[in-house]
């Protein structure tokens, strides 16, 4: 009773009975109208739709795809558009965002201002600016394939996208990536065993040659004994394009490019605020300990600043993967583009359809939000312990 | 000390030691902060030729190559310039009322300006700490402002009030009259008076109240007299007239105002003891916090009008308006929530022993100072909102980068540089707006914790 109420005794319970009338009344109201005007627009609700041939197609797909393939399939492929970009982008704006956090931090003055006008200037103009801006402005003014900017010779740069070099599995693969896989879980192992043995014992291993040995011997091993992993089919210049290679759409450059520039900003913010709030005290006892520089900042103040980094940075991860949905405005064929786009516009099915893909965008937030939680709950236990 | 002595006294002065290095004036900056490793003088050699491959062909673009006069592209063309060309300047000058107000009839614009200085005018005073009467100035920009904007934007006038929306309401044809306007408008203002010494606590108390009321009415009716509402006020101006930079401050503003009392809704629901509430509360939070904006704008243009009964249309703004509204409403509704939960329990307990009921100890000692707190993040999520009224553009709505876009696709302008140049000017835009708000963020900030500076 006094959790139904809320501590507030029967006005509570009245309060509450007419708040669930009044939000009963509003859904049903929604329902009956919303039924009524599909009714009159001729539109089946349902998700049958989904099986339904799509009929257009879309310039790039991670799994096989055409034109006869429903839109579930459709679905699925806009999925994959939307977790690549944001991948690309999660990677790249964390590599930027760390680097210009600590050039902000840098003692060099010109460095520090730098990355500091680097900062101003990015998180202070609109991310469907820049998007267009890269898209329209700058990819646009690229030279046609002929006049390619050359890197290397190995992938080439134009007005058409970025094309570089198609990898192609050979038979040696799968016992290349095994040997990878195993080098890496051995490295690991004898990481912790050294760990173990340090605590223990006091003494320490040199685990670093013998794991870079493993990294390095193995793959060489397995592609001297079962031939190359891959093989590179490089792009060459056929009349006026490309033939071979992979062609990275400019829709993709410009995308990863805007958001990955776009998040690194926030990141970096986040980053130098995390880093700064570790007391000036833990470097100096770590330095009183005797630990080097580095060992300082490896042992004391990044485990500290990674706690305090870790949330605001998985939810700027979130922001760049719910931004990737921009991507309709350029045409880059992601979750969003192709199916609350092109697919909504050709079966008219607006209630499943943005209900289907605020729902994956849900999904992915609910869930990282729970893992943060539970590492949030995670961190607090171990440091009672 | 006995026997040998082992007591030192230096006979010569010791020599005197090197000047220490300089750290001061220029000399010591560049010795300090620029050149003071081998490493730092590789990161500065860097970073200055990163400087300067960034600003010279900017400063460049902007002035030294520019083009600043002409009527179509040829101006712009660098065999018709007869040096490469920068910024197309005349490209700006020719699209700038369509950047600023869109399609928005030329002979009305001065609607437009005028709403601009009357918003300008009351927010001035709004963002300086120091000025007095905070909460008659507020209630101006974030209550009057809005409606006045409105008529003056979109014209029209009214029917009547009260009275004349209960008669709708059941029905009945009114035929709308001077008369019968000014009428509904005294019995609405008494009734209105009236309720509010009521709710204030019988004439004693709530005199103030009634006071307040009627000047406010007061307000309204001086208003509609200089618009002249009551005879159908100015010519109607569609909102798929509006565009540019005009729309950009409608929709951000909008959304500004009409997400706080939202916001604060919901952050004293998430913090509210009532279960239904709590939970009602953190579902709308996190399911408009866990979507993209754009699939909020698309599920009020698409979705929204299905809900509605079917005769029922609105406005393809205001559809966008609300999704805005929800949207940026759950963002501050957490924001605010920090607020709130910052607040010491002492001060609610004070309250309640001084008898307050949920909703004073809520509105006169809570919620001030929790909103003071937070003012700073406030500022801080207006800045995302301001940038994010942008995606309009995605449903067809010609905000500021909307229309900039439109501009593009005008053949008369087709030069090499003219999209650099009309990224750069909406980019100034933005970023003058951004930035100002950002500072100013600090700058309260800063104000709110001046006791903890040490």
């Amino acid at each position: 009773m006094r959790v139904l109420s809320g501590g507030t005794g029967w006005k509570g319970i009245v309060g509450q009975l007419a708040f669930a009338g009044l939000l009963a009344w509003l859904v049903s109201d929604i329902v009956i109208n919303a039924r009524a005007n599909l009714q009159a627009q001729h539109i089946a609700s349902g998700f049958g739709f989904l099986s339904g041939t799509a009929g257009f197609s879309v310039n790039q797909a991670l799994i096989r795809y055409s034109e006869a393939d429903t839109y579930l399939r459709v679905f699925e492929v806009g999925l994959l558009n939307t977790l690549l970009v944001s991948i690309i982008g999660i990677v790249f704006a964390t590599l930027i965002g760390f680097a210009v956090a600590l050039g902000r931090l840098s003692p060099n003055w010109l460095l520090a201002r730098l990355s500091e006008g680097y900062v101003e200037i990015i998180r202070n103009l609109p991310l469907l600016f820049q998007l267009l801006f890269w898209y329209l402005a700058v990819l646009a003014a690229l030279p046609n394939p002929r006049q390619s900017l050359s890197v290397f010779g190995l992938a080439f740069l134009n007005n058409r996208g970025f094309v570089v070099p198609h990898v192609v599995p050979e038979q040696g693969a799968s016992v290349f990536v095994v040997a990878i896989l195993a080098a890496i879980a051995a490295s690991l192992a004898m990481t912790v065993y050294a760990r173990r043995r340090l605590y223990k014992s006091g003494e320490r291993l040199r685990v670093w040659p013998l794991a870079l040995v493993l990294l390095a011997g193995l793959p060489l091993l397995s592609t001297i004994l079962f031939g190359a992993p891959v093989s590179l089919d490089f792009p060459a210049l056929r009349g006026f394009n490309f033939a071979g290679g992979t062609r990275v759409t400019p829709e993709l450059v410009a995308l990863a490019i805007a958001l990955s520039t776009y998040t690194a900003a926030f990141i970096a913010e986040i980053v130098r605020g995390g880093l700064l709030a570790v007391p000036k005290g833990q470097m100096e006892a770590g330095a009183s300990l005797g630990l080097s520089r580095p060992a300082i900042l490896r042992l004391v103040i990044i485990p500290q600043a990674m706690r305090l980094i870790l949330p605001p940075l998985t939810n700027q991860y979130l922001n760049l993967t719910k931004n990737s949905s921009l991507a309709v405005a350029i045409g880059y064929p992601d979750l969003f583009s192709v199916f609350a786009g092109t697919a909504l516009s050709q079966t008219g099915q607006a209630v499943e359809i943005i209900a289907m893909t605020m729902a994956v965008y849900l999904a992915i937030s609910l869930v990282t939000s729970a893992l943060m939680n539970l590492y949030g709950w995670h961190l607090d236990r171990s440091q009672r312990a | 000390m006995s026997g040998d002595d082992t007591t030192f006294v230096r006979e010569t002065l010791a020599p005197a030691r090197k000047a220490p290095v300089v750290t001061t004036g220029l000399v010591g900056f560049l010795r300090t902060r620029l050149f003071n490793s081998p490493f730092n003088i590789a990161l500065t050699l860097v970073s200055a030729v990163l400087a300067w491959l960034v600003l010279e062909p900017t400063v460049r673009f902007l002035f030294v190559d520019a083009v600043w006069t002409g009527t179509d592209r040829n101006a712009c063309l660098a065999s018709n310039a007869g040096h490469p060309v920068g910024a197309c300047w005349p490209f700006i000058q020719a699209k700038f009322t369509q950047l600023i107000y869109g399609f928005y009839p030329e002979d009305q614009r001065w609607r437009a300006n005028l709403t601009f200085a009357l918003g300008a005018l009351l927010l001035a005073p709004l963002l300086v700490p120091r000025l007095p009467g905070k909460i008659l100035n507020a209630g101006l920009f974030f209550i009057a402002f809005p409606f006045v904007a409105f008529f003056l934007l979109r014209g029209g006038g009214l029917n009547g009030f009260a009275f004349y929306w209960l008669v709708e309401l059941f029905g009945v044809a009114w035929k709308p009259s001077l008369t019968r306007f000014w009428l509904d408008f005294s019995l609405t203002a008494a009734f209105g008076m009236a309720l509010m010494i009521l709710l204030g606590g019988g004439w004693r108390n709530g005199r103030r109240a009634g006071i307040v009321t009627a000047l406010t009415f007061a307000g309204i009716a001086l208003v509609i007299e200089t618009l002249h509402l009551d005879q159908g006020g100015l010519p109607v101006v569609d909102t798929r007239q509006w565009g540019g930079l005009l729309v950009t401050l409608v929709v951000s503003i909008t959304g500004i105002v009409a997400s706080m009392p939202i916001g604060i809704a919901l952050a004293l629901g998430r913090t509210s003891q009532i279960p239904l509430l709590r939970i009602f509360s953190v579902a709308f939070i996190e399911f408009w916090r866990g979507v993209p904006l754009i699939t909020v704008l698309f599920f009020a243009t698409y979705m929204l009008p299905l809900f509605l009964p079917g005769d029922f249309t609105i406005d393809a703004l205001v559809r966008v308006l609300v999704g805005i509204a929800l949207f940026a409403g759950a963002y501050n509704a957490e924001v605010i929530r920090g607020g709130l939960l910052a607040i010491p329990r002492g001060q609610r307990e004070a309250a309640n022993a001084l008898g307050l009921s949920y909703w004073k100890t809520t509105g006169l000692i809570v919620l001030p100072q929790a909103l003071r707190h937070v003012i700073p993040a406030l500022v801080n999520s207006f800045i995302a909102l301001f940038k994010d009224t942008t995606l309009v553009l995605i449903v067809a709505i010609f905000d500021l980068l909307g229309q900039l876009r439109a501009a593009f696709a005008d053949p008369t302008w087709a030069t090499p540089t003219t999209l650099f140049t009309g990224f750069a000017f909406t980019g100034i835009i933005y970023w003058v707006g951004c930035f100002a708000m950002s500072r100013y963020s600090l700058f309260v900030e800063r104000r709110l914790n001046a006791h903890r500076r040490t």
